[in-house]
């Protein structure tokens, strides 16, 4: 089966590890990924609350793209790994085929654009593609670094999973679980994996943005959590990028590495620092992967 | 009312058209006057008019009068569905000495008017379906109903208190009754309760005296460990085919010493105890508790070394004095003729571990209320203590309501048990505690005798009541007071606040839901469902325990939902309604039977093998087929399957459904 991979604004940019790491890992998976040609913005950042016209009609412009890059073959696969992107694209996907009004307005503007949507798509996330398209053995025969004795927190955040569901619980959440234990590392009991990161609050109200990412952080830390890893470019963004600004506000030092699933994943298979893009973190894994790997290093 | 007579050449039919009002129910949607006024013109219509309701006394004389003055020798009726008042104007021409066949409904309620709010488009397909059943009747021929005796043994399947209930009515009024049950007893879940509401009773006091009055009665043939197989005939001649599976003891001979578990190798439980809910653990041998009726012990194939691996010593056969145990036991089938069937066969609790907000299984000291019942219970794994997982005993307990009901996530409607046994545990807990108990729920729902003084009740023993829906549990302390508990989160809807209720254990008040079985079931028995899956009654208020098959009849909660008054309540129901028909002594059976025309069989014996009542023979001697009308159930598949059209079907003759199809064809 083949991929087409949706990128989105922030793996562009803020989130450019997310993709460097998803990329690289995909690839020694031997999964082909195509980058969808000409791709614009999901729909998924202002528009939504100002013109959901707008918002539909920039995913639906997504989804022709795809079906045309996509040939002859049957649906087209489009592998979204921003959550954010990933309910936009979900969401129009969803309305265009249950709302025949919407649809209709949509059409002619694909049309004007001299495109065609015909419902020729499904859109995955690439937790649903690791767990659900391969088999577990795909993943374990490729670790070379065993994630032994780390202990790992995963969140998921809201989008992946509320308010669809389509390929995991909408509250306690388990793929990514699943693929840190693949990788021989440990899941810790961490009831808030879902819970609210702060989300664009960080940028607004600035004080309720913070306090909710402290609060995730630091029951993570209380439950001696080495590692967060997350699957959406903002939870990641919110929960890495403030900590030393929580610890200020909150006087309780607070060092956690947040990174994303995939470049943990990449560092299991033993592919390099600078591939999965673990030279631009602000909090160093190093120590916790060396505590994994309790001093033997397998690969450089 | 307006009636026209239009004179017809001798020998052509009669046709009155009486076109029914039902109060609004037909003429707001209907227009009644054109409707008449087309009937009119349709030919062989002598009579055609319209009255509020036809079903009445006034409006059934009218059809007689026409027919004792000449006017009309055949009946359409536009009005309900067949269902309600088919048999109605069947008695009413039977009283005018007319045929009753000589009769057909068209349905513009159920079929029209109540299913459109568009009056034009109601008016029409009214139309229709009167010139379709002006061109059908044309065909009909008077047909005799046809008796048949019926068998006065009933079956009853499922042997909860609802079937227990059931089956001791129907013997106690001298009828032979087969009681059938899956599981090693009888007792169901009531079995498994400790009290019961509002009245506190024990639940085992009040069921084993009949658990035991079953096993005594002369009347009563029980078969546990035993399923229904195959079901064959009709209202008051079933055939039936019971599964008996071998218990590899043999029943006649255990006299329930337990003997023969004590002595078995594993000295310890191995496997989940079904009767305690998995809170213990049982043998490969045993009894499920010291009242299960029978009492007779049970060997369970697949954890017994014997049966699974022939490899054992087996110090249960040396245990036994009475050579009791059989391990050559094999699958026994009873053979039973039945006039009546009443499905007793209850419904299973909710899985829990399905809302993963709420824990269960994640953490430790989450319970389900079925399991809290078996702790309480003084027979149970605990001895009737309520601890947790550490030995101690609960300081709080928080008591989470509509687990798995009243949300369309999940079951969409109440579970009308979870309050009051809710409440009922919560006194329990209290009072083998002293522990604070918090009750979350949407809303109290307490209707029945004595169940809201009840509440009021746990209200003065100052249980805490939070009205609100339990939206996560989990072990996330935020402050010192809720470090190693279990903290309830829930908004109460009465201070319209967020609450976080640190408890020590949780209580999950989980609903009813149908069996999963519940398909096979309703295959087996030719039932239908509601699309929950609760066995569908054939009417909702006025035949709560009969179904659309004839003779077979509903009782307790496979019909949805129900606490114990109400369950034995629809037993005595069932038992009645089956003692009616059984009484009664014969069935009338519908003249819709197939029939031969013998010119056109080519003897090609293509419905011999589809008749599932072996109606069909073949006449060697002149090569064709032959029906038994009195074994014809007229189900017509082998009217469909004949190829030369030499089955017909009374009523549903190729003529009769063409015409019928013509008449609403040369209408649109």
């Amino acid at each position: 089966m083949s991929y087409i991979y949706y990128p989105g604004c922030s793996l562009k940019s803020t989130g450019r590890a997310y993709e460097d790491s998803l990329l690289a890992v995909f690839e020694a998976l031997d999964i082909p990924l195509q980058e969808l040609e000409d791709w614009n913005c999901c729909g998924a950042t202002a528009y939504m609350s100002i013109s959901e016209l707008k918002a539909f009609a920039l995913s639906a412009r997504n989804f022709a793209l795809a079906e045309r890059q996509n040939g002859e073959n049957d649906f087209a696969e489009m592998v979204v790994p921003c959550a954010a992107c990933y309910l936009g694209l979900n969401k129009a996907h969803r309305y265009l085929a249950e709302h025949p009004e919407l649809r209709e307005t949509i059409d002619r503007a694909l049309e004007a654009g001299g495109l065609k949507y015909n419902d020729k798509i499904h859109v995955r996330h690439p937790l649903d593609v690791l767990i659900n398209d391969l088999t577990p053995d795909k993943i374990t025969g490729l670790v070379k670094r065993p994630l032994e004795g780390l202990k790992v927190a995963c969140y998921y955040g809201c989008q992946l999973v509320r308010p669809y569901s389509d390929f995991d619980d909408q509250h306690d959440p388990q793929t990514m679980d699943k693929i840190v234990k693949m990788l021989g590392g440990e899941v810790v009991n961490w009831p808030l994996k879902t819970r609210c990161c702060g989300g664009s609050l960080t940028g607004i109200v600035q004080d309720v943005g913070l306090r909710l990412s402290y609060i995730l952080l630091a029951e993570a830390r209380k439950r001696g959590c080495d590692l967060i890893v997350t699957a959406c470019p903002l939870c990641q963004f919110n929960l890495e990028c403030y900590q030393s600004r929580i610890s200020g506000i909150y006087g309780h030092k607070i060092k956690i590495p947040v990174i994303y699933f995939t470049q943990l994943m990449g560092h299991a298979f033993g592919l390099s620092d600078e591939m999965l893009g673990l030279k631009r973190v602000f909090v160093s894994p190093a120590r916790a992967f060396s505590k994994a790997e309790g001093g033997q290093h397998v690969h450089g | 009312m307006s009636t026209v007579n239009i004179p017809s050449p001798n020998g052509q039919p009669k046709i009155g058209v009486y076109v029914c009002h039902c109060g609004i129910n037909i003429a707001g949607r209907v227009d009644v006057k054109e409707t008449v006024a087309f009937a009119k013109t349709l030919p062989n219509v002598t009579v055609a008019t319209e009255y509020k309701f036809m079903c009445s006394d006034p409006g059934q004389e009218m059809i007689q009068k026409d027919l004792r003055d000449g006017k009309i020798d055949r009946v359409v009726v536009a009005s309900c569905s067949p269902l309600m008042h088919e048999p109605t104007f069947r008695r009413a021409m039977i009283a005018a000495d007319a045929n009753p066949f000589l009769f057909q409904m068209a349905n513009i309620r159920e079929h029209v008017s109540w299913v459109t709010l568009d009056k034009n488009a109601a008016t029409e397909k009214a139309k229709a379906l009167i010139a379709a059943a002006v061109k059908r009747i044309v065909l009909h021929r008077p047909l005799e109903k046809t008796r048949v005796p019926v068998t006065s043994d009933v079956l009853v399947v499922g042997g909860g208190i609802a079937g227990i209930h059931a089956a001791l009515t129907l013997a106690e009024a001298g009828r032979k009754v087969y009681l059938v049950e899956k599981e090693p007893t009888i007792g169901g879940h009531m079995a498994k309760f400790d009290k019961t509401f509002p009245t506190l009773d024990c639940s085992a006091c009040i069921l084993t005296p009949k658990m035991s009055a079953v096993r005594a009665h002369p009347n009563i043939i029980l078969w546990t460990y035993s399923e229904v197989a195959e079901v064959e005939g009709f209202v008051g001649n079933f055939k039936v085919k019971v599964k008996r599976k071998p218990r590899y003891i043999k029943e006649d001979l255990c006299v329930g010493c337990y003997e023969c578990v004590e002595a078995c190798v594993f000295k310890k439980g191995i496997t989940k105890d079904e009767f305690n809910v998995g809170l213990s653990k049982r043998r490969p041998i045993y009894i499920p508790f010291p009242q299960a009726t029978p009492l007779v012990a049970v060997i369970d194939p697949e954890t017994c070394v014997q049966i699974k691996r022939n490899k054992c010593k087996k110090p249960c056969v040396d245990a036994c004095e009475r050579d009791a145990i059989d391990f050559d036991q094999k699958v026994e089938i009873k053979e039973i003729d039945v006039g009546a069937i009443i499905l007793a066969t209850g419904f299973k609790t909710f899985d829990a571990s399905r809302i993963s907000r709420y824990g269960y299984g994640k953490y430790p000291n989450i319970y389900t209320s079925l399991e809290v019942e078996r702790m309480v219970n003084a027979a149970g794994p605990t001895g009737g203590e309520v601890h947790l997982q550490n030995g101690e005993k609960p300081k709080t307990v928080g008591i989470v309501h509509c687990v798995g009901s009243r949300d369309s996530k999940t079951n969409a409607y109440c579970s009308r048990v979870c309050c009051m046994y809710s409440l009922k545990l919560a006194h329990l807990i209290k009072e083998r505690t002293e522990a604070e108990v918090y009750n979350f729920y949407i809303d109290m729902r307490t209707p029945g005798k004595g169940y809201e003084e009840f509440y009021e009740k746990l209200l003065k023993e100052n249980v805490h009541f939070i009205r609100g829906r339990v939206a996560e549990i989990s072990d996330w302390a935020t402050i010192p007071e809720e470090e190693g508990k279990l903290v309830i989160r829930a908004e109460d809807t009465l201070i319209g606040a967020v609450r976080r209720i640190p408890v020590d254990m949780v209580v999950l008040s989980v609903g009813m839901e149908p069996h999963e079985n519940v398909d096979e079931v309703r295959r087996l028995f030719n039932v239908s469902c509601s699309h929950e899956g609760w066995f569908l009654e054939r009417h909702p208020k006025l035949a709560p325990v009969s179904t659309f098959t004839d003779g077979v009849f509903l009782a307790g909660a496979c019909q949805g939902p129900k606490d114990i008054p109400d369950s034995v309540a629809q037993a005595g129901a069932a038992a009645a309604e089956a003692l009616a028909l059984i009484d009664r002594g014969y069935v009338e059976l519908e003249p819709n039977t197939a029939y031969l025309q013998e010119e056109f069989c080519s003897g090609c014996k293509t419905c011999l093998g589809l008749c599932p009542y072996g109606a069909i023979s073949f006449n060697d001697e002149k090569n064709i087929s032959s029906v038994n009308g009195a074994l014809c159930k007229g189900c017509g598949t082998c009217v469909a399957a004949c190829p030369s059209g030499a089955l017909q079907q009374n009523l549903f003759t190729d003529e009769q459904i063409l015409h019928e199809i013509e008449g609403v064809i040369s209408y649109v």
